[in-house]
């Protein structure tokens, strides 16, 4: 009989070893599910990790992307790692990311066209406030009337695309667009133009608040006494209240950082790589940052890991679709199979499987 | 400075990817907004692009991409097609405008073709189909057959082409039946069939028994095949599944020898940047057929208007028309303007609500 047994203490070589296995049992599994689909298996699981860091005719392209779609996921899920260790649950940070990009693309707008170089610090700062204060609306509601984050934070989620929707249509609508909803392009204004900031790397300034919200966050939950109150109110709650630790004062702090980093994402998003506010610019990555998260276990550097990881079978899936045909649907698949895999072998970080008899109960 | 690397390192991987392709003359690609198994607009454009290919026999390869959100993520997806090897690329949804016009600067020697936009570049053209011609049929026919004189509407995007759609609808059944109304719910999307399928409730629970959608699922058609004696249209495609109830007929966008057209042109050098407008006239748009649910003697008045409008005979804007707010617009006799129609924002006379802004 096989059965679980609970380890005393975590396996410090299984969370480093789950990823990888995980990572090699999607290519197992997802290898044969390509070939039933009637692809090479070895040709396309190269084509989605090898071939968008390496290959000679997609790489000089793909590899400054990888940054570009990894910087927001990894921005966000920072934000959302320090409120998850804390046991708070924002689940609204695709809305948070809405209105960063509203409002600083707002703040902006109403000055078009300035090229002042103070330009584009403001709108960051009205971007990173439009987070902030979207995330306020739950954070308060909980302290005050108690209601739950999850919920109200998710709907949250909602409101926010229908003043995406009406701001696109109405009141940040190009003016030159002939009706047609969408922005002015910040593309097409250099002022305020988040570009690459050396040429061919992919590297803008959102990537650059990425890596500084990693180190920052590292620095906050290992060597700063908030971070030593946020993972103990989320460990022990009864143990943080007799500590002192304010409840209330954690959770606005909480949802306030992750409302931030996600409007600022969001900023940067819209100045550059989207460069235009539209009905439909939001593309989920409040949500995939979630994943992100866990799957970089709440640690600042797993989730650089784990964000450049998802970027990898975003960018990796999309080349196997145009090289090899493979369904756009296979692909989606093959990234939920990933995420089962690191969940199932999770397992292992805490229970370690053993051969036992039966015993007596 | 900073561009020009950019673009040697493109140029170069453009080269080599030339060569992957070697066996065929021109290598095509397609991005879609949805899949091609959404029953409608996607799946037309992937029927087109079949066509197209099968008529090169051999000498034109396809790629294409799905489910590529209007965001910053086009861009990627139509830059990695153009180094890809393709051609020519055709992105079939209005929100891929600005991505596209990104691209096609980087990549001079590539052909693009942006449907239902407004911007053309010297590699970019635009083409469009007259839908609203379509949509004239579907609103003398929902005039003709709604008991209850509820019509609803599902609309995706406040853009023109949308607008033109209720406009054409509306007029054509308010012609034939002075008491109709419309109410019209803006789903913020072109696919997603669990809103789609609300909307269309919400409307039928409303009184509503006519369903006209300008979204891209066959979820309403479900939904109104559901409540029962709700008639509805095919949206871009047959939707020939839901016929004869609740499909009475549709409006079906022949992409194919357009597809064929513009790809010819790039095998003999001939491509050239231009707005291509097209409807019944040319077959871009046809009128799926009108199935036995619809009376004779209105499936017989609708054909005729069918064959006026191919004609050239009938414009489905033609005066006297006023605004919604009542002013003036079309004097009697009179027929709308390429411009006016291209940029419409505004609705008729009649018809109750706002364009969103």
């Amino acid at each position: 009989m096989l059965r679980l047994e609970k380890r005393p203490q975590p396996s410090r070589a299984w969370v480093v070893l789950s990823p990888i296995l995980a990572v090699i049992l999607t290519m197992i599994v997802g290898g044969i599910l390509f070939a039933m689909l009637g692809a090479n298996p070895f040709e396309a699981i190269r084509t989605i990790f090898w071939d968008p860091i390496f290959s000679e005719q997609f790489s000089g392209f793909t590899r400054p992307q990888l940054l570009v779609k990894a910087g927001p996921l990894i921005l966000i899920a920072i934000g959302l790692s320090i409120g998850f260790k804390a046991g708070i649950w924002n689940i609204g940070a695709e809305g948070q990311y809405i209105m960063g990009a509203i409002c600083g693309a707002a703040a902006g707008l109403a000055l078009y066209p300035s090229d002042s170089v103070l330009l584009f610090p403001l709108m960051l700062v009205a971007g990173a406030l439009g987070g902030w204060a979207w995330a306020m609306i739950p954070a308060i509601l909980k302290t005050k009337l108690g209601t739950n984050e999850i919920l109200v934070s998710l709907m949250l989620v909602y409101v926010a695309e229908t003043i995406l929707a009406s701001a696109a249509s109405g009141f940040l609508r190009n003016p030159e667009g002939m009706g047609f909803p969408g922005s002015r392009n910040f593309k097409e204004w250099d002022a305020v133009y988040n570009g690459e900031l050396i040429a061919g790397t992919g590297m803008h300034w959102g990537v650059v608040a990425a890596f500084i919200a990693v180190i920052a966050a590292y620095v906050l939950l290992s060597r700063h006494i908030q971070g030593f109150n946020i993972r103990l109110t989320g460990e022990a709650p009864r143990a943080a209240r007799f500590a002192g630790v304010n409840p209330s004062r954690i959770v606005i702090l909480c949802l306030g950082i992750s409302g931030a980093l996600a409007g600022l994402a969001g900023f940067f998003e819209v100045t550059g790589p989207a460069g235009q506010i539209t009905i439909d610019f939001n593309a989920g990555y409040g949500f995939t940052a979630i994943i992100v998260a866990f799957l970089g276990r709440l640690n600042p550097i797993g989730i650089l890991l784990a964000g450049l990881l998802m970027a990898l079978t975003y960018i990796g899936g999309e080349l196997a679709q145009l090289m090899l045909g493979v369904p756009g649907a296979a692909i989606q698949l093959f990234q939920g199979m990933l995420l089962f895999f690191l969940l199932a072998t999770d397992v292992f970080t805490n229970f370690r499987l053993r051969l036992a008899k039966k015993e007596a109960v | 400075m900073k561009r020009r690397t950019l673009l040697a390192t493109v140029a170069a991987a453009a080269t080599f990817a030339g060569a992957a392709f070697a066996e065929e003359d021109v290598t095509a690609g397609f991005i879609y907004i949805g899949t091609p198994g959404d029953g409608g607009w996607t799946y037309e454009h992937d029927q087109s692009r079949q066509k197209m290919e099968a008529h090169f026999d051999g000498k034109v390869k396809t790629i294409f991409q799905e489910n590529v959100p209007e965001s910053a993520d086009a861009e990627r997806a139509i830059t990695q097609m153009a180094i890809a090897g393709a051609d020519i690329i055709f992105t079939t949804s209005f929100g891929y405008m600005d991505p596209t016009l990104a691209v096609a600067a980087k990549f001079p020697n590539v052909k693009f073709e942006h449907a239902t936009g407004y911007k053309q570049a010297d590699n970019v053209s635009v083409y469009s189909a007259r839908f609203y011609e379509g949509r004239a049929v579907q609103g003398h026919i929902a005039g003709h057959m709604t008991k209850t004189n509820k019509i609803g509407y599902i609309a995706s995007f406040p853009i023109p082409e949308v607008i033109r759609g209720i406009n054409s609808a509306y007029i054509h059944a308010k012609k034939v039946n002075p008491d109709v109304e419309f109410s019209v719910v803006w789903a913020y999307t072109w696919f997603d069939p669990a809103k789609e399928a609300d909307a269309a409730r919400a409307l039928i629970e409303n009184g509503a028994d006519v369903v006209l959608q300008h979204t891209d699922s066959t979820a309403p058609q479900a939904a109104a095949k559901e409540a029962g004696n709700v008639i509805t249209f095919g949206q871009a495609s047959d939707m020939g599944d839901y016929a004869p109830m609740p499909r009475v007929s549709s409006i079906i966008d022949n992409w194919a020898p357009y597809y064929i057209q513009r790809v010819q042109d790039v095998i003999d050098g001939t491509w050239e940047s231009k707005n291509t407008w097209d409807g019944i006239d040319t077959g871009m748009v046809e009128i799926g057929e009108i199935s036995e649910a619809v009376p004779a003697d209105v499936k017989a008045s609708a054909l005729a208007m069918v064959e006026a409008i191919r004609t050239g005979e009938y414009s489905p804007f033609t005066g006297p028309l006023n605004k919604q707010d009542g002013s003036a617009w079309l004097a009697e006799g009179e027929t709308a303007d390429l411009g006016t129609l291209a940029g419409m924002n505004f609705y008729v006379e009649g018809i109750t609500g706002d364009v969103p802004n």
